[in-house]
């Protein structure tokens, strides 16, 4: 079996894998991180979407393997020092989600987004995001939510 | 669902890898994985090892080479949205790349991939069709260039032997007087195209040249309206333009699915090409 070793959330694993396990599943399974959920579990919705090499990709399409040498992400290393990351508490305060399933997804390609865009505009929004369905919200509060946390995240930058 | 198991190889140089493929006639490469991925988890394909060639340097980069862009097949959709020399050399690639699926999708999943896979619901076959780009592969036996109008075979099957491996592909820069247009018609932003039109047109003195035209989605290969770009030739920018691509469908047999019958794709192929080769070519 291939060893492989991750970084994740900024802690070092080594791990002896199958070639067919998805990342998605050594997040979730070997590494206990289930904050990234397994939605569709065919490419399509993003709600497993995590941040490989400070570049968002969707776990469920991507074997552990693939991943060997890299630094990941998930929505559980994004708060530093016990309180959210700007994102985070964005989708809180605008109350961008509902059942909460598309929601580290979302939080991650929202993320993204604002790296590339410090101040994306609702197009720009609903166009980053296009690869996250969330089947509850309609999406208003969400890309209320991603101007706020970007406004915030670029804040953040400024007075740190 | 869960694949299948198989073995996992990653090797060092593309010569190392072209021998694991020799070895092993079922074995499989994988790039980016975005195609390849979906299609073992739904047990649709059963390679007894993947070589993975993502990270080799033989197939990395995007390269000004004088009269053709080339652009190793490793290179992931995000890096040809974002470069310089494809925006300068091959605008058509970059309008069309931008409409791959999502972010997440793009920053995994290559332009090598793509072609390999030859999917004709796909974007970028139809692409390098009309851009008559060149693609090279390599295998034990050494390189040879592919046309890319004898690169798509049939549906999901390309010319590529087994053994090989694709390396790059060779854009030829088309020089002044060329424009550009893709259009996708598709469900949601994230869908595959329902019909694709890719147009290159060079125009000059108000009056259309030379036209080349890609369809996507429009038979089991990518195909090139080749009727439609007949009848554009040396016309005269305005009304007969939307007559001309009337003939955009000719010889097309399009698939039928859940999103749309054969009629209603020659019905989209010549709305989509009028807006194609308008938009190409400056026209109002
Ligand atoms: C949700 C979703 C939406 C998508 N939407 C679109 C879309 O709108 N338009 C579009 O064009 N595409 C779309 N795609 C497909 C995407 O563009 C893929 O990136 C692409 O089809 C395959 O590239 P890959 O690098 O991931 O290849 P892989 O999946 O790794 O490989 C695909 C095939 O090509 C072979 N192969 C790959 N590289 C080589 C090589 N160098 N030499 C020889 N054989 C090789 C593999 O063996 C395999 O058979 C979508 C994918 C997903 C998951
Ligand atoms: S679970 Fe990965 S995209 Fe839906
Ligand atoms: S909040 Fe339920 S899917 Fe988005």
């Amino acid at each position: 079996m291939p060893r492989i070793s991750v970084k994740v959330d900024g802690i070092a694993y080594e791990e002896d894998v199958e070639p067919r396990l998805l990342l998605v599943h050594l997040l979730r399974e070997r590494l206990g991180k289930t904050g990234t959920p397994a939605g569709c579990d065919t490419s399509n919705c993003g709600a497993c979407t995590v941040m490989l090499d400070g570049k968002t990709v969707k776990s469920c399409s991507v074997l552990a393997v693939q991943a060997d040498g890299s630094d990941i992400v998930t929505i559980e290393g994004l708060a530093a020092n016990g309180s959210l990351h700007p994102m985070q508490r964005a989708f809180h305060e605008e109350h961008a989600l509902q059942c909460g399933f598309c929601t580290p997804g979302m939080v991650m390609a929202a993320i993204d987004l604002v790296r590339d865009t410090p101040d994306p505009s609702e197009e720009a929004i609903r166009e980053g995001l296009e690869g996250n369905l969330c089947r509850c919200t309609g999406y208003c509060n969400i890309v209320r939510a991603v101007k706020r946390g970007a406004q915030e995240m670029g804040q953040a930058v400024k007075s740190s | 669902m869960i694949p299948a198991s198989f073995d996992y190889v990653r090797p060092g140089s593309l010569a190392e890898a072209c021998q694991e493929l020799a070895a092993d006639e079922d074995a499989k490469v994988i790039a980016g994985g975005q195609s390849l991925l979906p299609l073992l988890r739904l047990r649709l394909a059963y390679p007894t090892k993947l070589v993975d060639v993502a990270r080799l340097p033989e197939l990395a980069g995007v390269h000004d080479r004088g009269d053709h862009v080339f652009i190793g097949a490793m290179t992931t959709h995000d890096e040809v949205m974002r470069s310089g020399v494809v925006a300068a050399g091959a605008p058509l690639l970059a309008l069309a790349t931008a409409m791959v699926a999502d972010p997440a999708v793009r920053h995994r999943g290559t332009f090598g991939g793509s072609l390999a896979h030859a999917d004709p619901a796909g974007d970028l076959p139809a692409v390098v069709l009309a851009l008559e780009g060149v693609l090279v592969a390599r295998s034990a036996q050494g390189e040879r260039e592919i046309p890319a109008a004898d690169f798509f075979v049939d549906y999901l099957e390309s010319s590529l032997r087994q053994g090989e491996v694709l390396v790059g592909v060779k854009i030829p820069k088309l020089g002044d007087g060329w424009g550009f247009h893709y259009e996708k018609f598709h469900r949601t932003a994230q869908a595959w195209a329902i019909v694709g039109v890719a147009a290159a047109v060079r125009r000059s003195n108000g009056s259309i040249q030379e036209a080349r035209i890609g369809l996507t989605n429009m038979g089991t290969t990518p195909v090139r309206a080749r009727a439609a770009e007949t009848a554009l030739e040396g016309l005269e920018l305005g009304d007969g333009l939307r007559q001309a691509c009337e003939e955009a469908a000719a010889d097309t047999s399009p698939p039928a699915d859940l999103h749309a019958q054969p009629d209603y794709r020659r019905h989209l192929a010549r709305v989509l090409t009028h807006r194609a080769v308008r938009t190409a070519a400056g026209a109002p």
